[in-house]
């Protein structure tokens, strides 16, 4: 059945997200102290599945392994440390005060509600404030080598969205130490028996048996063979889908198919339109990019950017003087400065681009520069700060940011969309719980920068393990043999689309189609999106997606290690994801955080929300067309208000 | 640009390789080695040829995933650079490339370019880790940390696990790999209590996998894509000797 480009249902409105009620501050340690438990010795029999080994499920396993659980974790990548957290440059936020600047679980909290531009809950955010303490004295105690001061005390910055110092940070690279404290714990639960670590494998599809999420299908990587794994609980820890646009500043790897199969299965998927466009990146240098590069958002706390003042200026950086320079950041929102959020200083790069201003090949690109940084703290400590991102810089362009200023690009990001769940990060298929980027709370619209790296490690270490036990607290469940007829299903359907994708045997390749399935949604889909572009690109994607269909070539076998075939599965299932995420955009005709609609904008060019038809979020049921659930976001502590960060 | 790559294939982990080399044209400078691998494979793949398989992720030069021997150097040419990151200005249009997987009896190849890392996870899990529970921590400020340690232990940390330091050593030791996590955790107060165990065990698994043993080439470090230092090396000697005259 075809329908119209944007066409959808409305659904039963979603009544019940299982938060506590009653003040604010007390309802995680309500919901602690009186949820059910499973005591010791019953944990033992309870299978817990783990989809992902980033910060979220790494931190997930092994604490799941130390309650005691039968874990089972799954990653595609040859080691969980590989995990694309590893790649988060600038930090992790907390609320702990140690700088005496007037934070607090409090403040936190506003900063993250009104960061995602008022599109999430208050139960979770502010859980998430409280929770973001206990990570940082967690991180420590594994040996997490943060950065610190001479005291011996830890070291903060401050961060884009927030006016207090609160960014803990190990160098350029807070993601590659928190995950390998994450990792460290899980392998130690690898050694102490309670986690079984299965790499280079990728789940394809989920099991449900009589309305529970009881299982997956799993394709081993290296051999081909398609397995099924049956538990009494699944997680999903499979991170974002920025992927989708082909070029991101994801890792090659990054996939939306774990979530997307369960969303088929049942589970409801949330806000797809909201995605994260990260202001600085560096500039896309050709037609080969196969990915871009992100410059840590911590730069801009010693980066001015600018752009000169006139179009079609052509002079090099340094000639141009001070006062043809246009420092739009610290020009439109003196307050915050270059320290406005990321959607806010995309949209206005964009914007100065597009007023012919840009620098660079194609004009795409502003400078971030460095010399009143240079000048007023000294190399050496600009080095000890930025150090390693800056070498980064030099290796990609060519260009030394010591000398001359860095272009940047804003780049797909952070997918604040993902699948739906409630306060006890439950999806709507019971059993199946969703962790990490793979879900769609606390970050609303927009996400605050050192946000990810928090919200993953709450999850794993500190929400999950708690919530998970009211449901096991049933279990164990009854036993599943794989002759189920339902795992036979779920498994045959995994094994016809290998099949089905070996035997095309077109003409044109898998990376093909994905570089030309980017190209429509970042054109589309992108920093600004309108009513008709949007049906535009749902028409181009189907046809290139029913192109795919007739003419991809996926050389090798199914039982070899087969890259093509995998990235072809994945390709297969960003093409669903891409008419979705066009379907959210066309149905919200607000603007909000990352979500930019031309029709709805201030005269400033600012983002105009519609509190009055869209405080919502919008979890999407898989049917053709869609069905639309809304969970009204009731607004309680917070009183909503157009942004302002001038 | 156009270049001659010439590049290991083997099937699977059984079977025989061989070198076999492809021209590839229409490069650009500013490309990264693996694009000129996704170039080929391109050219590969609407040829109806199999694509060469590579491990690769981030592309940015910190998950560790990709690597290849390049003209003989782990990593190719370029210092502290891991392969997603190096770039086509350090090569001459016209030039012959050599791609080989890392060679190391504990790293088998699984097909191509593509080896079996395995054995660093098991490493870890021997004793790479502090216990330190969930929910058991006490506030992040109770013990401070002098900055020259905190300084010393990221230095370690910064380990990417790529096994370039195995590719390179002509015994097939990954001592700098175990001694940076061993360094890292005992710098700090956080590690002492297992520190003396932590050496030992750790470094057993590395011998059971089949590693080879430190001779001080210096190889590892040379081409260690994040600089770990050979120093690390002196701090896993010194907590195995600890160990060894504590009875731990």
């Amino acid at each position: 059945m075809t329908t119209n480009p944007g066409e959808f249902v409305l659904g039963e409105p979603i009544a019940d997200t299982a938060a506590p009620d009653g003040p604010l501050a007390e309802r995680w340690t309500r919901r602690r102290s009186t949820g059910r438990l499973v005591n010791p010795a019953n944990r033992r029999r309870l299978d817990v599945i783990v989809v992902g080994s980033g910060l979220a499920g790494g931190s997930a396993a092994a604490t799941l392994g130390e309650l005691g659980y039968r874990v089972r974790c799954y990653c595609y990548q040859d080691s969980p440390r590989r995990a694309h957290s590893i790649a988060a440059q600038g930090g992790i936020n907390a609320a702990k005060n140690y700088r005496n600047d007037g934070d607090s679980v409090e403040r936190l909290f506003h900063d993250t509600i009104k960061g995602g531009d008022f599109r999430s809950r208050e139960s979770n955010v502010y859980r998430l404030a409280e929770v973001s303490v206990e990570i940082i004295d967690q991180c420590v105690a594994q040996g997490v080598p943060f950065a610190r001061e001479y005291g011996g005390l830890l070291d903060t910055r401050s961060f884009g969205g927030a006016q207090v110092s609160r960014t803990f940070y190990a160098r350029g690279q807070t993601g590659q130490q928190l995950l390998l404290g994450a990792y460290q714990a899980l392998e130690r639960q690898v050694n102490a028996g309670t986690v079984t670590m299965h790499t280079r494998h990728e789940m394809l599809d989920l099991i449900v048996v009589d309305g529970r999420a009881r299982g997956i299908v799993v394709r081993d990587l290296e051999t081909g063979a398609v397995t099924v794994d049956l538990a009494d609980a699944v997680v999903l820890a499979s991170g974002g889908y920025g992927n989708v646009f082909h070029l991101s500043t994801n890792a090659k790897g990054c996939n939306v198919t774990a979530s997307w199969r369960a969303h088929r299965r049942g589970a409801l998927f949330a806000n797809p339109a909201f995605t994260q466009i990260h202001p600085t990146c560096i500039p896309v240098s050709g037609d080969h990019q196969s990915k871009l590069t992100l410059m840590s958002e911590s730069l801009r706390n010693d980066g001015r950017v600018w752009v000169p003042a006139e179009a079609g200026d052509t002079r090099a950086p340094g000639d141009i003087p001070e006062d043809e320079r246009d420092y739009f950041l610290e020009r439109r929102y003196p307050a915050y400065g270059n320290l406005v959020p990321r959607d806010i200083a995309s949209r206005a790069t964009k914007a100065v681009c597009d007023d012919g201003r840009g620098v660079g090949p194609g004009g795409r690109g502003v400078y971030l520069d460095f010399a009143d940084a240079l000048e007023r703290l000294g190399r050496a400590t600009v080095e000890a700060r930025y150090g390693n991102l800056f070498e980064m810089y030099e290796r990609i362009t060519g260009d030394d940011p010591y000398q001359t200023p860095m272009r940047i690009y804003p780049a797909v990001h952070y997918t604040m969309g993902g699948l739906w769940v409630d306060y006890d990060l439950r999806s709507t298929i019971p059993g199946l719980f969703v962790i990490g980027e793979a879900n769609f709370s606390d970050h609303g619209a927009n996400r605050l920068g050192a946000s990810a790296l928090m919200q993953g490690l709450a999850d794993g270490y500190f929400v999950l393990p708690n919530t998970i036990g009211a449901y096991l607290a049933d279990g164990p469940f009854p036993k599943l043999t794989p002759k189920h007829p339902d795992v036979v299903e779920a498994r045959t359907a995994v094994t016809d689309q290998v099949r089905r994708l070996l035997t095309i045997d077109g003409d044109r390749s898998v990376d093909s189609f994905h570089r030309e399935l980017g190209r429509i949604m970042w054109e589309y889909c992108g920093m600004e999106r309108t009513d008709a572009g949007l049906r535009k690109a749902i028409e181009l994607i189907r046809s290139l997606r029913e192109e795919f269909w007739a003419r991809v070539k996926v050389p090798g076998t199914g039982a070899e290690l087969n890259q093509s075939l995998e990235r072809a599965g994945r390709v297969a299932d960003f093409f669903e994801l891409a008419e979705l995420m066009c379907v959210d955009a066309l149905h919200r005709t607000e603007s909000c955080g990352g979500h930019f609609r031309a029709e709805s904008q201030t005269p400033d060019g600012e983002a105009l929300r519609d509190d009055e038809h869209f405080s919502y979020v919008a979890a999407w049921e898989h049917a053709t067309p869609p069905v639309l659930h809304k969970e009204e976001l009731a607004f309680e502590y917070e009183t909503p208000s157009q942004r302002s960060y001038s | 640009m156009k270049l001659t790559l010439r590049i290991w294939r083997q099937k699977d982990r059984d079977a025989r390789g061989r070198m076999v080399a492809y021209d590839v044209d229409g490069l650009s400078a500013d490309m990264s080695f693996l694009e000129v691998l996704d170039v080929l494979n391109e050219q590969l793949t609407t040829a109806g040829d199999e694509p060469v398989a590579f491990d690769h992720d981030c592309r940015e030069g910190i998950c560790g995933a990709c690597g290849m021997v390049i003209n003989g150097v782990a990593h190719g040419p370029q210092k502290l650079t891991t392969a997603c990151q190096l770039h086509m200005r350090h090569f001459k249009d016209g030039d012959t490339i050599d791609v080989e997987p890392w060679r190391a009896r504990a790293f088998p190849v699984v097909k191509d370019l593509v080896v079996d890392r395995s054995a660093f996870d098991r490493i870890i899990q021997a004793g790479g880790y502090i216990s330190a529970p969930t929910g058991s921590a006490p506030d992040a400020h109770a013990t401070p940390v002098p900055k020259v340690d905190a300084d010393a232990a990221f230095e370690a940390a910064a380990c990417i696990g790529c096994g370039a330091c195995v590719a390179a050593c002509p015994n097939g030791s990954a001592m700098l790999f175990t001694a940076a996590k061993v360094a890292h955790l005992g710098t700090l107060p956080q590690g002492q209590p297992e520190r003396p165990s932590r050496a030992t065990s750790m470094l057993a698994a590395h011998d059971e996998a089949g590693f080879g043993g430190c001779t001080n080439t210096g190889e590892c470090t040379a081409v260690c894509p994040k600089g770990i230092p050979l120093t690390v090396i002196g701090s896993l000697n010194h907590d195995v000797l600890g160990a060894a005259v504590r009875g731990r």
